[in-house]
């Protein structure tokens, strides 16, 4: 089938971008949304143009690399999905694709589809850990803990950090990110001990990066690859209120 | 205390704080407004109540402090907010997971404070500056509030007015309310729904109570 | 006559870690601050190591070509992690957790790296509860276990279908907390190009910034590799699209000699390819073979529906051919069997180059939702891709390359054969002989980066307490940075007409056909003179657009490669001399009468460790005897 594609081209971290058009033939339903811009790029590349930049690694859908916005929505359509896990029975011959970047200001643009998500693992450092030096851990067993907590804090750790939390959020809020993380290490008997500061400095560096905040619009939660639900939310915002104490 | 109110979470758990306990507040002023159903006596005697009660006159201006706090700080987290995304997107389509209000609350909220505006210069003031005629309730004579609110729900452009801007508290509200509690922290996956569901009919009784007093007049005046 | 010494601690088996341990030197806590060691790659291995050595007090450098070490590709790992834990009170210990990886491996495994990744097993269990890894539990709250490939005890600790990703950011957790403690130090987004050696000691690297496409200058007293393995060589494999083997290619290039590099597993539940433009294989994990049954019709060529097919004309062939292990025989014969029976016209889907994986029975006896407990990610994955439902009818699973059992030849201590430089996890060779064990890889990683290399580089390191930071301005460094340098230029300079991706391709198909699941010796010719062409042909042909000083993700794929050409041909080298089948490596000619692989004891019971000899010489072999004191040497049967 023939597609139209609309991407966003951009040189470098300063320069200014722009969308771009191109036309794709030949493109198949077997392909996966990936496949097909490596096709693109192949075509490019034969042309002696530059090819597309986008991350990617895994290809399927654990690794958080891939973060495009495809018409209008982080990761394309469809329910929990990575964009790699994303195919062209999606689409139809003569669609047009609008493909952008995660946007925000603390997620800058690298190069066409790039994003810089550093800001996420200085979130992760102001607190997202437990802080157990590797030879200091108790025998795995003794401290048993109810399975629906294990799994609920299993269900909040499968977060990718691909960001497309902040890319949906009309407030470009990394709130479900870092509830993701509080919540799971809150969950836990191991990790408990530490919520207090971590919520507050997680937070305090979450707003220190430009990320907006919270207004419970749901967005993240629709679009997460992973289904992690708003509900960790309100638990962060618990440990908040409780950290002030 | 500052690092708390400093952060983002702090500065929204003042705009949940400071909503629900509007929220409550409407609902006071909606009993309120439904003994106008109970004719001229009554409100006015209840109006006057109100009007000389001590504990009234304190929580008036909670309630004005409040209000402005809801409207200050809701702006500042706005404001920030947009800063978070310089570059709009080419094409971007909610339609999977947000309602319409959730993400319009600010523009919501000027629209019910525009109305606020109108409501407050029509019957609030009009009542403190003492431009009100006069009833005798009892063998006392007092402000006739009730021939005041009456007239008002007799003009059409006014009743369209008070419709709509109820409609769009109903909105307003129908996020804010879970959206608040969610803020609070006091939600979790059980209770989620609950308050989702417990908000839609709380707004919905609360937006249709006060339709119903405009209409009613309205409609008694005008059919007959 | 050698130059490895694999420094094996003398004593009994069980004893020789704790004596090892007892007897290394050590570093003082005030020194170590004084040390800088350099680590590249931040997986499971790498991750685990950094937050040790940063908790220690080393300064750490840590290196990773993603833009964050959660994205390394041991989140892939989707199975599970072993441990000798013995929990399912089934007989397990770390005897017999030893004893099936040496089994597994086929005997080409080192006795006692392998008793000691056993012996660290639990350890690595208890360090990454207690860094929050959501491990399965059941209803008691105790950890839960399954039984994975190639065993019969329940060891299996895991986290839904997501293990690895769960164990990577536990150790990634650790990792950051030693970033914001400011012991570690991490550079993302960079490609390592070269080793630099200084007075025969691997003193720093040259790396690549991914972003600037800066060359940079990197130095530390030791430099650690934990790169991974090297099975996107076959182009379409398991891993990500990124993994390489250019960080371990240039360490070998340097002097650090490739153990086994023939070793690779092909994993034999994957989703088979399914069209021309696929970037790579997905694997859908090996422990779904717990409860799938393996398939194809006894007709060849049978087009019907798979559910229309009764019973009695289906050919469970692992259960016919291996009754004690049915569905859950070790990988590489797993792999084989369905080789076999594809390539015998037994195969399914339209290129025949598939086999069932089914559940149906599965389903109907526990039920749809206990089934959908276990795997539930699993299946969902499997219908996204396809468009199947495996609830509804069988997967079509295919082996595709995964697992690379060969790397960087190391000693006890986790060394090369360049003083100073350490290769950790998968970039080694050390654990796995020919064939690794399911939940065998995240067991080894996990062990080497928490608690064997932390130990073993200080007894490195203690010769150099004295030793001020290495300056990177020396002659060494310049050099290594002009070398990178040039081969950057060469590959902008040729400026052909074919992608880099249609090469790698090409190589990728040449290495599945000749030097994959069954090799040679005619083959493996072939292959060598078709790499050999393939590699002329790149040097003329291929096109690497854009500018170096960008983000050009086509140079950094051409960089690699390059370095894939090489390898290749020592991958096929070391496959024709090893004339025996072992594990993974199945030489057509060296097989049972019923076609199962045939190893030879007497002739090859040594670790391949090749010497690189400069560009344009050929490669030297040096042999590491297997000593086997502890486990009886027998023809590893399944059946």
């Amino acid at each position: 089938m023939k597609i139209k594609l609309k991407i966003w081209r951009q040189e470098s971290p300063d320069s200014k971008g722009g969308l771009v058009d191109y036309e794709l033939d030949g493109v198949s339903k077997e392909m996966s949304f990936l496949e097909m811009l490596d096709y693109l790029n192949t075509t490019l590349i034969e042309r002696g143009e530059e090819p597309v930049a986008f991350e990617h690694d895994c290809r399927e859908g654990i690794c958080g690399c891939c973060s495009l916005f495809i018409n209008g929505r982080p990761h394309g359509v469809g329910a929990e999905i990575t964009t790699c896990e994303l195919r062209m029975t999606a689409f139809e011959n003569g669609n047009t694709i609008v493909i952008e970047p995660w946007r925000a200001k603390a997620f800058p643009v690298i190069r066409d589809l790039i994003v810089d998500r550093s800001a996420f693992e200085k979130i992760m450092q102001a607190g997202g850990f437990i802080s157990a030096n590797a030879g200091a851990a108790p025998e795995a067993n003794s401290i048993p803990i109810p399975k629906e907590l294990a799994d609920e804090a299993f269900d909040a750790a499968a977060c990718l950090g691909c960001g497309a939390c902040v890319a949906a959020c009309p407030n470009a809020s990394a709130m479900l990110f870092v509830s993701a993380k509080i919540s799971q290490l809150a969950l836990l008997p191991q990790g408990e001990v530490e919520t207090k500061r971590r919520a507050r400095d997680m937070i305090a560096k979450m707003d220190e990066l430009g990320f907006g905040a919270c207004s419970n619009i749901g967005a993240c939660e629709a679009e997460c690859p992973k289904g992690i639900e708003i509900s960790h939310i309100a638990r962060l915002n618990r440990a908040f209120v409780a950290s002030a104490f | 205390m500052s690092t708390f109110l400093g952060a983002s979470i702090g500065r929204k758990l003042i705009v949940a704080v400071s909503g629900l306990f509007l929220i409550l507040f409407l609902a006071v002023h909606l009993v309120v407004n439904l003994t106008l159903l109970a004719g001229q006596e009554t409100y006015n005697m209840v109006a006057h109540w109100m009007g000389t009660n001590p504990a009234v006159s304190v929580i008036q201006p909670v309630l004005t402090v409040g209000l402005l706090v809801h409207i200050g700080y809701s702006a500042y987290v706005s404001l920030s907010n947009w800063r978070a995304r310089p570059q709009p997107y080419y094409w971007s389509d909610p339609a999977g997971g947000s309602t319409w209000a959730s993400r319009n609350m600010l523009l919501l909220g000027g629209l019910i404070l525009a109305f606020l505006v109108l409501h407050i210069s029509s019957f609030s003031i009009r009542v403190k500056l003492g431009d009100a005629p006069m009833a005798d309730i009892g063998g006392v004579m007092t402000k006739d509030l009730y021939a005041m609110v009456t007239a008002r729900f007799e003009l059409g452009w006014y009743v369209l007015t008070y419709v709509v801007a109820m409609f769009f508290l109903g909105l307003h509200l129908a996020h804010g309310f879970h959206s608040g509690i969610q803020t609070l922290g006091l939600s979790d996956g059980t209770w989620r729904n609950r308050w989702v569901l417990l908000g839609t009919g709380y707004s919905i009784v609360i937006a249709a109570g006060y339709m119903l007093l405009p209409i009613y007049f309205f409609l008694r005046t005008h059919s007959g | 006559m050698s130059i490895l010494d694999a420094k094996i601690p003398s004593g009994p088996l069980a004893d020789k870690w704790a004596s090892h341990k007892n007897s290394v030197r050590l570093v003082n806590p005030a020194n170590r601050s004084r040390l800088d060691i350099i680590l590249v790659g931040t997986g499971l291995a790498g991750a685990a190591a950094a937050s040790s050595l940063g908790e220690m007090g080393y300064n750490v450098k840590a290196f990773c070509f993603q833009d964050s070490p959660r994205r390394a590709h041991s989140v892939a790992a989707q199975g599970g992690i072993n441990a000798a834990k013995n929990y399912r009170n089934d007989g397990d210990s770390v005897f017999r957790l030893f004893h099936d990886v040496i089994k597994g491996g086929d005997y080409r495994a080192r006795e006692a790296n392998v008793h000691r990744a056993a012996e660290v097993s639990n350890q690595t269990i208890d360090q990454l509860v207690a860094s929050g890894v959501p491990f399965a539990r059941d209803y008691s709250g105790y950890l839960d276990n399954r039984s994975f490939g190639g065993v019969q005890v329940s060891r299996t600790f895991y986290a839904k279908g997501q293990t690895g990703q769960q164990c990577l950011l536990g150790a990634y957790s650790g990792l950051i907390r030693q970033v914001a403690a400011g012991k570690v130090t991490m550079y993302p987004r960079r490609d390592m190009l070269e080793v630099v050696v200084i007075d025969g000691k691997a003193r720093g690297i040259i790396t690549r910034n991914l972003v600037t496409g800066e060359v940079e200058r990197h130095s530390g007293h030791a430099v650690v590799l934990a790169t991974g393995g090297y099975g996107t060589i076959y182009y379409l494999s398991t891993l990500a699209v990124g993994s390489n083997g250019s960080a371990a290619w240039a360490a070998h290039r340097k002097g650090a000699v490739f153990g086994n590099p023939s070793f690779v597993q092909i994993h034999p539940t994957s989703m088979p390819q399914l069209n021309d433009y696929q970037a790579k294989l997905t694997l859908m994990s090996e422990s779904l073979r717990n409860d799938g049954r393996i398939w194809v019709p006894k007709e060849k060529e049978d087009k019907r529906h798979p559910n229309s097919i009764p019973e009695d004309e289906r050919d469970y062939y692992l259960e016919r051919r291996y009754p004690a292990f049915g569905n859950l025989v070790p990988r590489d014969v797993a792999s084989r069997a369905a080789k076999e029976r594809c390539d015998a016209g037994y195969g399914v889907g339209d290129t025949g180059l598939s086999v069932y994986l089914d559940f149906g029975g599965a389903i109907e006896k526990q039920g749809k939702k206990a089934i959908e407990n276990k795997y539930g990610n699993l299946f969902e994955m499997y219908r996204k891709i396809t468009g199947i439902n495996p609830y509804e009818e069988p997967m079509r699973i295919y082996p595709a390359g995964h697992y690379t059992m060969g790397g960087l030849w190391v000693d006890y201590n986790l060394m090369t054969t360049v003083p100073g430089l350490f290769a950790i996890g998968e970039s080694n060779f050390s654990d796995h002989g020919a064939n690794r064990l399911g939940a065998g890889s995240l067991m080894q990683c996990a062990g080497d980066g928490y608690f064997i290399l932390p130990v073993t580089i200080g007894d490195y390191l203690a010769d150099d307490i004295r030793t001020s930071r290495i300056p990177v301005d020396g002659p060494e460094f310049a050099a290594a940075e002009q070398e990178a340098r040039d081969r950057l230029g060469r590959l902008m300079a040729v400026d052909g007409k074919q992608t880099v991706t249609s090469f790698h391709k090409r190589l990728g198909k040449i290495m599945w056909d000749h030097c994959g699941m069954a090799r040679s010796e005619a083959g493996l010719q072939e292959a060598r003179s078709l790499i050999a062409d393939l590699k002329e042909e790149f040097w003329s042909e291929v096109k690497v657009p854009g500018r170096q000083d960008r983000v050009n993700q086509e140079l950094e794929k051409a960089w690699r490669v390059v370095d894939f050409f090489e390898l290749a041909q020592l991958m096929c080298r070391d496959a024709l001399d090893r004339k025996e089948s072992c594990g993974a490596h199945f030489r057509e000619e060296s097989q049972t009468p019923e076609g199962e692989a045939q190893r030879i004891d007497d002739e090859y019971s040594y670790v391949a460790a090749w010497e690189h000899k400069g560009a344009g010489s050929d490669h030297v072999l040096h042999k590491e005897q297997l000593e086997f004191e502890n486990v009886e040497i027998k023809e590893r049967s399944y059946k």
